[in-house]
């Protein structure tokens, strides 16, 4: 009697548990595209070990490398600080307040997004040379890169259940205290997040810094292969890159709050009330208009100005416009298409098997966004140079490149609707007769369409503005709007030549960013601050 | 797989590398300005047939892609700025050895000693000067007095571009290693490190900075761009063929891997051709023809007027030491 009663309740739990454990191909999958992410690290450790740690140790281990550290900590101290600050104010002001024009504001607060950071230092420091060192890099990193914390807190202030503000006022809270306990410790995952996203980016540039003369890893790196014929010496310089932005991830996960909020009634909640601004109104507008105007206004209308005016006669183009425009375009599509589809194993395995194991292995690939563009490349050369001479120089390697950098991005991107999709849904659509194949087209795909869209368009617009790998992997006889402008750019005063190519390089991740703001204006936000915070 | 679709693009833009010429293409690492490269790549295509496919980038970063790549290395030709990483490929076995009829072209002393490269253009440092920020009668003499403490704030230079390691080789070959130490580490006290010698001569030209180091063209250029007016700076040539007025040899050679040597030669010996040399000494490049009777462009005082200090290719060496030391002192 009894033995019945156990195999009774176990063989239900046993099906459970296979049902839970995670499909061998879709772990396989998901483990091959994590070592692929991965692998420029790998390689960069290889290369210093073949180059000898004797010959790598003096160049890590002297005062300037600790003078590189303290310009990277104190910029990504500063710079994080004050995003996270425009962020949120410019979310809050355009999603919770009844600022005057609060759609057109919303977008012209993330159009920045779309201008590369030596695009903006370059029409900063061409017009106002003032503009550079520390200072300068603060002013113009921080306009570049504040819309990484604007976007998702405007998702997460969007998606916030007034219900809950008004509960925890119906429980003796001041408005003010409401606000700061329940919307902003809601969204402080999101904020955190952000900020990650915020310093991590800012570790890996190169272009914007180089303008402004602020020495940073990447810029050292960059001064070690134009100086000193050891490449394996330079990318070892990245070593101490990735040490830091692993304590940023650590740090992040640390701080990250364990608690969840959790609405209870599936009903759809009532719209946001909007804030009446009073007397703020002024002010409120003469903010969020003073960031737009130099994040956005000042730079385009520079390259505007360059285009007219600054004529660089003894500068004959080169590389045609349109061709560079194309291959822009090609590599970066190509790159995008890549990481997306690396993308899709990896967040189903995350969200429809979170275990320690998968959740960590998605977790680990953050840390190849710490890892600069010019070290993958570096890798990268190395790699095909010795082992894969039919890849060296080639497109494809470029593609992989774009690939392995910015696959983070596309799965930040997909996982909102990767959770959407959930195999509840697939098994109705089982129930109601449909094979598995159907499920799949009828069901999954169209859940997972606009995440993978917006994945797309993420890695998109990234790999279009692109420098440090691309100046290094491009194929021969090849230029992109990226490379050529800064070709033009580094010839200090050929600015008229340059600003085609930034201008149309702009517009081009115009495009992208606009289906993006389209797809966050969409409710998606609601999906992603739940990705977010999970 | 990206095959036909870049074919597809390379079409439709127009700039295939000359598939359709039924010539194969040699493929040419380029350490020189790319518009000066494109015109006499331009110029060997229509006379030869032969079309040339280019990668341009940092003459030492090119350098470290040849060595890299070593016999497997695409490249057939390689034409760079300093003699230094030829002399360092070279010294691998990296460069073919070039025909009496291509290194006779040019002065011997232009040229690598083992006719292992040829000598293309050359160029001379010099003192870029503000006259609103620094009178020309209290201009240094010599290239050293820029490491003492007089010249603290007023001193702008460049230590990560390619053009400053072979000045550092010349202090270390005509001074030795100890001097050059001393020099640069005073420098590293006095000077504001700019990324490229284009700014340095800009933020001089702005009154940012007193002086700056720079090759001449650099200046040339510069006022090229602005227009006289608002040319605002000068050149300062360092006198008594003082080591800070070097002389830096622009050259080209072929590579021992090469599977189109013969075309690659034949593109080497075009660049020290009259033709070539009439065609960078009309263009806006502003260096000195390295071949005998080709005048330079107008604008360029004779280069023997300059009295440039002269250092054989052997004694300026292959950068190594150079490249040392500025890591050393912590310039990069």
């Amino acid at each position: 009697m009894a033995t019945t009663a156990t195999t009774g309740a176990a063989r239900p739990l046993a099906a459970l548990a296979r049902r839970h454990r995670p499909p061998w191909l879709l772990a396989t999958t998901s483990g091959l595209v994590v070592a692929f992410t991965l692998s420029p690290l790998g390689l960069v450790i290889a290369q210093a070990a073949q180059a000898g740690w004797g010959q790598v140790w003096p160049v890590i281990d002297r005062g300037f490398v600790a003078t590189l550290l303290w310009n990277s900590l104190r910029l990504a101290l500063v710079v994080t600080a004050f995003c996270a600050v425009i962020g949120t104010g410019a979310a809050w002001l355009t999603e919770r307040t009844a600022l005057p024009g609060r759609r057109a504001w919303a977008v012209a607060l993330l159009v920045p997004i779309v201008l590369p950071d030596f695009v903006l230092a370059w029409t900063w420091s061409s017009v106002f040379p003032a503009v550079h060192g520390y200072l300068g890099a603060v002013l113009v990193m921080t306009l570049h890169l504040y819309p990484l914390v604007y976007l998702p807190m405007a998702g997460a202030f969007r998606a916030a259940d007034p219900g809950q503000e008004e509960a925890a006022r119906s429980l003796g809270l001041s408005k003010w205290q409401a606000w700061l306990r329940v919307s902003v410790r809601q969204a402080r995952p999101t904020l955190l997040g952000g900020c990650l996203l915020v310093s991590l980016a800012l570790l890996g540039y190169y272009g914007g810094f180089e303008d402004l003369r602020y020495q940073t890893f990447t810029t050292a790196i960059f001064g070690e292969l134009q100086t000193q014929f050891a490449p394996a010496v330079a990318s070892s310089l990245s070593l101490v890159l990735v040490a830091v932005s692993a304590l940023v991830l650590f740090g992040e996960a640390a701080f990250r709050e364990r608690g969840r909020s959790q609405r209870t009634g599936p009903g759809a909640q009532r719209a946001q009330r909007l804030l009446p601004l009073g007397k703020a109104r002024g002010p409120a507008l003469a903010g969020a208009g003073a960031v737009v105007l130099a994040a956005l206004g000042f730079p385009v209308a520079t390259l505007a100005y360059w285009m007219v005016a600054g004529g660089s006669a003894g500068l004959p183009a080169a590389v045609p416009l349109a061709s560079a425009a194309l291959y822009s375009a090609l590599y970066s599509a190509l790159g995008a298409a890549v990481a997306t589809a690396l993308a899709l194993p990896v967040a189903l395995l995350a969200t429809r098997h979170p275990k320690r194991w998968s959740v960590a292995l998605e977790r680990s690939t953050f840390v190849a966004q710490a890892v600069p563009g010019v070290v993958v490349a570096l890798a990268l050369v190395y790699l095909a140079s010795h082992y894969l001479s039919f890849a060296y120089q080639s497109p494809e390697l470029l593609v992989a490149a774009y690939a392995a950098m910015f696959f983070p991005l596309g799965l930040v991107a997909l996982r909102p609707s990767v959770a959407r999709a959930s195999v509840r849904l697939e098994e109705v659509g089982r129930s109601l007769g449909c094979g598995p194949l159907a499920v799949r087209l009828r069901v999954t795909l169209p859940l997972l369409a606009p995440g993978l869209a917006a994945a797309f368009c993420f890695v998109f617009l990234s790999a279009a503005t692109e420098l440090t790998a691309t100046l290094l992997l491009v194929p021969t006889g090849v230029q992109t709007l990226a490379t050529q402008f800064w070709a033009y750019a580094e010839q200090g005063a050929s600015f008229g030549a340059a600003a085609p190519y930034g201008a149309i390089m702009v517009l081009m991740s115009a495009v992208p960013a606009y289906l993006l703001a389209r797809w966050y204006d969409r409710g998606q936000a609601r999906a992603a601050l739940v990705g977010g915070a999970g | 797989m990206l095959a036909p679709v870049v074919v597809a693009a390379a079409a439709l833009s127009g700039c295939g590398a000359g598939g359709t010429r039924g010539q194969a293409p040699i493929t040419l690492y380029n350490g020189q300005h790319p518009q000066l490269t494109q015109a006499l790549v331009k110029a060997f295509e229509a006379q030869t047939g032969i079309p040339v496919k280019v990668r341009s980038d940092d003459g030492i970063v090119l350098a470290d892609e040849i060595l890299q790549e070593g016999p497997r290395s695409p490249a057939d030709a390689y034409l760079t700025e300093n003699s230094p990483e030829l002399m360092l490929l070279s010294q691998h076995h990296l460069l073919a050895r070039l025909p009496a009829s291509v290194m006779g072209q040019v002065p011997r002393r232009y040229s690598s000693p083992t006719a292992n490269w040829v000598g293309v253009a050359l160029r001379v440092d010099a003192l870029a000067y503000n006259p609103s920020r620094v009178a020309r009668r209290s201009l240094p003499a010599h290239l050293l007095q820029l490491g003492q403490p007089a010249w603290r704030g007023k001193v702008a230079i460049a230590p990560t571009d390619s053009d400053f390691v072979p000045l550092v080789g010349a202090v270390i070959a005509r001074y030795g290693q100890a001097t050059a130490r001393r020099w640069l580490e005073g420098l590293k006290a006095n000077a504001a490190l700019y990324p490229d010698d284009e700014s340095v001569v800009a933020a001089v030209n702005r009154g940012t900075e007193a002086v700056g180091l720079v090759n001449q063209y650099y200046w040339y250029r510069l006022r090229l761009d602005l227009g006289p007016a608002a040319t605002h700076s000068r050149l300062w040539y360092f006198p008594g063929r003082d080591i800070g007025g070097i002389e830096n040899i622009s050259g080209a050679a072929v590579l021992a891997s090469s599977h189109h040597r013969a075309e690659a030669q034949r593109f080497v010996a075009f660049l020290v051709s009259a033709a070539a040399q009439h065609i960078l000494a009309a263009s806006d490049d502003f260096e000195y023809p390295a071949r005998p009777g080709v005048a330079p462009n107008p604008a360029l005082p004779p280069l023997a007027a300059l009295r440039p200090a002269v250092l054989s290719v052997v004694r300026l060496g292959d950068d190594l030491p150079a490249a040392s030391l500025l890591q050393q002192v912590g310039l990069t």
